[in-house]
């Protein structure tokens, strides 16, 4: 890749700042998405079965649902930086290796999973409970409430809080760098903190901010588009 | 079409603590009936209504629909009788991400078995007879109360339910609105022969367009009959003072600002207190009483309500005269109107 910036024949040193911040901006973006995907996939189901484990709710299961929130509560309160070292062992078991942007992706998608999950629970408590008895008095089974009443109806907290989550792994990403996770925290570390090239570290920030905000307003468009309370 | 044998739901808290909210209701509510059930807040209204759709199962007694004893159902079996009985709430719960369209179709599509068109047409025709078609693609939160609670019908009647209850249908809506709703129901039923189970803390709602009463009170019927009978004649204290507040709005206020005597004295006035009901209520009574005693009768007060379309009136006159025609008064009123009371003497 950087070779290929190379060949278009800017001046050597900026093609290379330019390459280098491509390359890693791609990388993050992969992370990000892989991560983000996975995380939904695994997040959503796991925070629907909490809310239904939950008194009141179809499967209510008081000892269930404790054990299992306290699994989750206990995966949120490790610091990322810890959780990605402690789970190398479980990366290389997965990716092969715990270096690069594929091997950051696992410990990214742990941490996040019971964040989210937790998110997805609040986010479909928010439904009146009335919608549920509605649904249930016409015959609804409880898959189908799930499915067609608590999560669309629940679908702009969804949005707000998956917008929440890619910013939480955009920022995680960039943490994952440090241990030689690749993106752009990888960069920065290298060579803004290491060799001391303060432009880069500048520019790596920069466009950090830039895939929040970019992020965030894609996300409350999103959000007001399906919202119509 | 709706029986409850000896009924008893007992909620256990979290502390333990245990709740009896119905303690024994026997209910028998007839097919093509709109049946009232009224009480003050926490009377386990909304437990009993809740039961015979099984939202709520019973500690104890049974629960028959249409001869059917749905009290042991499991959920697979509770979902199809729940099919053929339609729910409306105080709170509408309609689908805030779904058009009035999509709302009214979403019964239908639960199980495969419409075609896309036969839902189409079916949620029209729904829609039409709430009066509402103009509204399919409308979003709820654009909708007043009242046009909610036409949703909230015509959804729960896409499956062609025998039966609908409406647990405070109309307790969010003002006075007109509830008149409108109440005047919908009414018709449906007679179009559709529903069966109507109607929960409400108003008494309004019952004299609008209930058949039967039944006031609960502590988890228990307390009085139960035919809406004209409840109103003309309550037996409780507490249905009287529910009735009361709605017959005799006006005149509680006058009775009780105008120093009555319990005693006859030189010169003063009887007040009466007269009932009618019926056909009677439009009989000339005081003219015919007046002229044939030859007595002045002064009209203090009245108020006439109309239930089930036939009018009870109440009317508070005072007569003018001697100890002996007041008495001879008392009984030509006695012979005219459905109840007669004298509630005093006054200057
Ligand atoms: N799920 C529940 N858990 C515990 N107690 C309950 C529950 N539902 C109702 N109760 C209790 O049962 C009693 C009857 O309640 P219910 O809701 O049937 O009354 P209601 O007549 O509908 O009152 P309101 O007019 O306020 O709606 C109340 O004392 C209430 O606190
Ligand atoms: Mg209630």
């Amino acid at each position: 890749m950087i070779e290929f910036f190379l060949s278009l024949g800017f001046t050597p040193y900026i093609s290379k700042i330019t390459a280098l911040l491509l390359e890693g901006t791609f990388d993050t973006f992969y992370m990000v998405f892989l991560a983000t995907a996975i995380s939904i996939i695994f997040g959503v189901p796991l925070g629907v079965i909490l809310l239904i484990t939950s008194k009141g709710y179809f499967y209510e299961n008081t000892y269930f649902y404790n054990v299992l929130g306290t699994i989750v509560n206990a995966l949120r309160s490790i610091p990322f930086i810890i959780l990605m070292v402690a789970i190398i062992p479980l990366t290389k078991f997965l990716v092969g290796t715990s270096i690069g942007t594929t091997a950051a992706i696992v410990p990214l998608t742990v941490s996040t999973i019971p964040f989210l999950a937790r998110l997805v629970e609040t986010s479909l408590r928010t439904v009146p409970y009335g919608l549920v008895e509605a649904a249930q008095s016409m015959g609804t089974s409880p898959f189908k409430i799930i499915k067609k009443v608590l999560l669309p109806e629940a679908l702009p907290e969804l949005i707000q809080n998956f917008t929440l989550t890619v910013i939480v792994i955009i920022g995680c990403s960039a943490m994952a760098g440090t241990i030689g996770g690749g993106g752009l925290g990888d960069i920065a570390i290298r060579y803004g903190y290491q060799r001391f090239q303060v432009e880069i570290m500048i520019a790596t920030v920069i466009i950090l901010i830039l895939m929040v905000q970019l992020t965030q307003v894609l996300g409350d468009y999103l959000t007001k588009k399906v919202d119509h309370r | 079409m709706i029986k409850l044998e000896n009924i008893h739901k007992t909620y256990v808290l979290d502390n333990h603590q245990k709740v009896e909210a119905l303690k024994g209701i026997d209910l028998n509510i007839n097919k093509g009936e709109i049946f009232g059930v009224i009480g003050l807040s926490g009377a386990g209204k909304s437990t009993l209504i809740r039961l015979i759709n099984m939202l709520e199962t019973p500690t104890e007694g049974r629960v028959i629909i249409d001869g059917e004893d749905i009290t042991d159902y499991k959920e697979v079996k509770l979902r199809k009788v729940r099919k053929s009985i339609g729910m409306i709430f105080q709170q509408f719960n309609l689908l805030s991400s779904k058009t009035v369209f999509e709302n009214v179709a979403f019964p239908l599509e639960l199980d495969n078995t419409y075609s896309k068109e036969e839902i189409e047409n079916r949620v029209t025709e729904l829609l039409t007879m709430v009066g509402l078609e103009d509204k399919a693609e409308v979003y709820p939160a654009q909708l007043s109360g009242g046009q909610k609670q036409r949703v909230g019908i015509a959804r729960a009647l896409a499956t062609n339910p025998k039966i609908l209850l409406c647990d405070e249908a109309t307790s969010a809506l003002d006075p007109k609105t509830t008149s409108s709703i109440l005047k919908l129901l009414c018709e449906l039923r007679d179009k559709l022969s529903l069966t109507i189970v109607i929960i409400t803390h108003q008494l309004e709602v019952i004299k609008e367009c209930c058949d039967r009463v039944a006031v609960i009170d502590g988890g228990l019927i307390s009085e139960m009959g035919n809406t004209m009978d409840l109103f003309a004649n309550p037996q409780k204290d507490l249905t009287k003072r529910l009735v009361s507040a709605v017959v005799r709005k006006d005149l509680n206020d006058l009775l009780e600002y105008t120093k009555l005597e319990p005693e006859y004295f030189e010169g003063g006035k009887a007040w009466f207190e007269l009932l009618f009901k019926g056909d009677k209520a439009t009989d000339p009574v005081l003219v015919e009483v007046a002229t044939l005693l030859n007595l002045k009768i002064s009209i203090m007060g009245g108020q006439i309500n109309h239930i089930q379309n036939e009018p009870l009136g109440i009317m508070v006159v005072a007569v003018e005269g001697s100890k002996q025609m007041i008495e001879k008064a008392f009984e030509e009123f006695q012979k005219r109107v459905y109840k007669v009371k004298l509630v005093g003497y006054a200057e």
